[in-house]
């Protein structure tokens, strides 16, 4: 694959807090239609790539280009522009729902950009004109039929926030899909999950994935997600890339051994 | 005696000490002036400290008892005192007759109260009850809503029911106004009546200058507050919750301060009279028509009478606020509303999602205030005189504490607020100087027992599967 079809390409990343160096001058792309993970011991600065690329940080230096509809040069947009125009979704490492609104309501929310174009801006809705009633019968079948994949449909009115660990995972990935994203970000989808929930999750990614034909960019520590379901993995160590590639070749280099046991020793993915 | 019965009589004892020593000063002496030359001298209430402080000895114990368990003990108690307060034995005075007789009403409800719950409960799990909360849920705006409408038909309309219904019914409106920007959006404001000042300036000022109409200002009057409400929020809504609030309340001062210093427009502190009052298809609400204007009385054939405006104001106030609290209620439905519930909850997450946080506050902002300056133009209209007086900040305070009592975001939650914030103090007039002291009592009461506002429960803006029947909440 040539590096003009990457979807996103990540250039000389580098952010600095003050004096403190959180990535320093790291590179790498993912490919549409992949789950790139990115992965490193804590600290390493995972978290602010994401938050670089989602644009709640904006980089000291680097560019990020996105290749979805058009190029988008994400270092020079305000974050919810990210989302609404360049569709970069993302999930977060401690679950951002909305807690007091409902399942559906909240897959509602993600929808809120086309719903509010529908709605002429909230006029055609107070008039109770059918344009703006049929977009959100539409927006509530998109909700229903990701309720259904996520296993969520009897819990739809509930509010999100009293839902089980694990259904709140699902649910915000479910979300973010529902903005119709060309790239998927996902925070440590699988952090707090049991075994069983971290298999589901698999299966709910390589069908993103295959199914949907959306990029993902994963941030992940159960080695069992990453290399079960990555097509690409990089890794970061105190801000550096210090190695790149499939996972068995990744798993493999001595580099990430050293990263993440300290020694030259094997058993890295232990 | 059992070393529990001994330590529940220490702790009363305790109690009574501390009230003793705190009502000493308070209660217990007082200095009087007895005349130029002799100066002040004290005046002894020493009975009156001693009736209190035993009732707290006893009160204290029945609570005890009460909080123990032991429910005889607690209502002998309590039946004790409520007799007491009741008798007619002479008490040194009457507020002290109140107060023995109010501990020992609290006493009874605190140990019946276990029992009271239970069966409530008890209640509200069985079928028929939750049928009848179901029906109540639904049917309570109903009646409230027909009472508004046939309350000025009703014997009970005379001028002071109307005054206050009028009065009630322009909170229930600020209420409902405020209600999109603190209850949806989650945006404290602390300066709402700036804008309701700025509606009321505008119809002041274009009436009395200008010549227009009441109908013909309304709009352009909300316009204005929106106006206002735009200018103000771009660049303070990216404060997030104290701050913002801050600098609403210092926005709130700034007007009121420009009302009364810029003289030249405003009048300054003496304020702007002789506003004309609202027309009914051109007819006034008055005993004699200015020249070229027909009278209300004259239209209809019918003789004049006082209370005529006052029905007409208070229709005129209930239609503004139900249509206030439609366009809320349809709002909330809309992608719109659903956005500044989401704001509310987690903005991070909304910027995530492609939301822009700035337009979406602006929004319930501009309509908040647009609201108020309709409320506004309608105070101006109905008081004929406006001054910077009326637009202090113990108002913002009042239409804030409504929309707080009532639940964040329940728009049946506002109306009983409303009631019971404007109307309570209204109806206590009688108690004189009592009358706060009940005023903050039952404020007290809703907030331990209402914690989360009058209404707390939030209904889905819209659901995938219909709602379950008899399953209300």
């Amino acid at each position: 694959m040539t590096a003009d079809q990457a979807l996103i390409d990540v250039e000389h990343l580098t952010m600095r807090f003050g004096g403190l160096v959180a990535i320093d001058d790291v590179s790498f792309k993912a490919q549409p239609r992949q789950i790139t993970a990115i992965i490193g011991p804590n600290g390493a600065g995972k978290t602010t790539v994401f938050n670089c690329i989602t644009g709640f940080y904006k980089p000291t230096i680097g560019r990020l280009t996105l290749r979805g509809d058009r190029e988008y040069l994400l270092e020079r947009m305000l974050g919810h522009e990210i989302g609404q125009q360049a569709r970069v979704a993302r999930t977060f490492q401690n679950i951002r729902l909305f807690p007091g609104m409902t399942v559906l309501e909240n897959l509602m929310v993600a929808q809120h950009n086309k719903l509010m174009r529908a709605s002429g801006m909230s006029v055609f809705g107070l008039l109770g004109l059918n344009r703006y009633r049929v977009a959100e019968a539409a927006a509530v079948e998109k909700a229903r039929g990701w309720l259904e994949r996520i296993d969520l449909v009897v819990d739809a009115d509930r509010p999100a926030g009293e839902l089980p660990y694990g259904a709140q995972r699902r649910l915000e990935i479910a979300r973010a899909m529902c903005t119709e994203p060309c790239l998927l970000c996902l925070d440590e989808p699988a952090a707090g999950l049991n075994p069983r929930e971290s298999a589901e999750l698999n299966e709910l990614l390589v069908s993103i994935r295959d199914r949907d034909g959306i990029g993902v960019l994963l941030i992940e520590h159960d080695m069992s997600v990453v290399m079960r379901i990555s097509d690409h993995v990089v890794v970061l160590d105190y801000g550096r890339k210090i190695a790149e590639g499939v996972p068995d070749d990744v798993r493999r280099d001595p580099a990430v051994i050293h990263a993440y046991l300290g020694t030259g020793e094997e058993g890295a993915d232990a | 005696m059992t070393p529990r019965l001994f330590s529940l009589l220490k702790d009363a004892a305790l109690t009574a000490f501390v009230a003793a020593a705190l009502g000493l000063f308070i209660v217990g002496f007082r200095t009087v002036d007895v005349g130029s030359t002799k100066g002040l001298a004290f005046d002894y209430e020493l009975v009156d400290l001693a009736v209190a402080v035993v009732a707290i000895f006893v009160g204290r114990l029945g609570l005890s008892f009460a909080s123990d368990g032991q429910r005889w003990p607690a209502l002998v108690l309590g039946a004790v005192l409520g007799a007491v307060g009741a008798a007619p034995v002479r008490l040194p005075s009457t507020f002290l007759h109140w107060f023995v007789g109010l501990a020992g009403l609290l006493v009874i409800g605190r140990s019946l109260w276990p029992s009271a719950e239970r069966a409530f409960g008890q209640a509200r799990q069985s079928p028929q009850g939750r049928k009848l909360g179901v029906v109540g849920a639904r049917w309570l705006a109903w009646v409230l809503l027909a009472a508004a409408v046939i309350l000025p038909i009703t014997p009970l309309a005379d001028q002071k029911t109307m005054d206050l219904g009028v009065l009630i019914l322009t909170y229930v409106m600020l209420g409902w106004g405020l209600n999109i920007v603190v209850g949806l959006a989650g945006l404290l404001d602390l300066g709402y009546v700036a804008f309701y000042a700025v509606g009321a300036y505008s119809y002041a000022l274009l009436s009395t200058q200008w010549g227009l109409g009441f109908w013909a200002v309304l709009p352009l009057a909300g316009a204005f507050a929106a106006t206002f409400g735009l200018v103000l929020g771009f660049p303070v809504l990216r404060l997030r919750g104290d701050y913002l609030a801050i600098v609403t309340l210092g926005f709130g001062e700034i007007i009121r301060l420009v009302l009364i210093n810029w003289v030249d427009l405003t009048n300054g502190p003496a304020g702007i009279g002789g506003i004309p009052g609202p027309t009914l298809f051109g007819a006034v609400f008055a005993e004699n028509a200015p020249p070229g204007q027909k009278t209300f009385a004259e239209m209809m054939g019918v003789p004049f009478d006082g209370t005529q405006r006052l029905i007409f104001l208070y229709y005129i106030i209930l239609g503004l606020a139900l249509i206030t609290n439609l366009f809320a209620l349809r709002l909330r439905r809309l992608p719109v509303g659903r956005a500044w519930e989401a704001l509310r909850e987690d903005e991070i997450a909304c910027r995530a999602l492609g939301i822009n946080p700035t337009n979406t506050k602006l929004t319930a902002f501009a309509i908040g205030a647009m609201l108020a300056g309709f409320a506004g133009s309608f105070f101006a209209a109905k008081q004929r005189f406006v001054s910077p007086e009326s637009f202090v900040f113990i108002e913002s305070a009042i239409i804030l504490a409504i929309v707080v009592l009532g639940g964040m975001g329940s728009q049946i939650g506002v109306v009983l607020a409303a009631v019971l914030l404007i109307g309570l103090p209204e109806w206590f007039r009688e108690l004189g100087t009592y009358r706060m002291l009940a005023f903050g009592l039952a404020m007290v009461l809703i907030m331990i027992f209402r914690p989360r506002g009058l209404i707390a429960h939030r209904a889905p803006s819209l659901r995938l599967h219909e709602k379950p029947s008899g399953g209300g909440g």
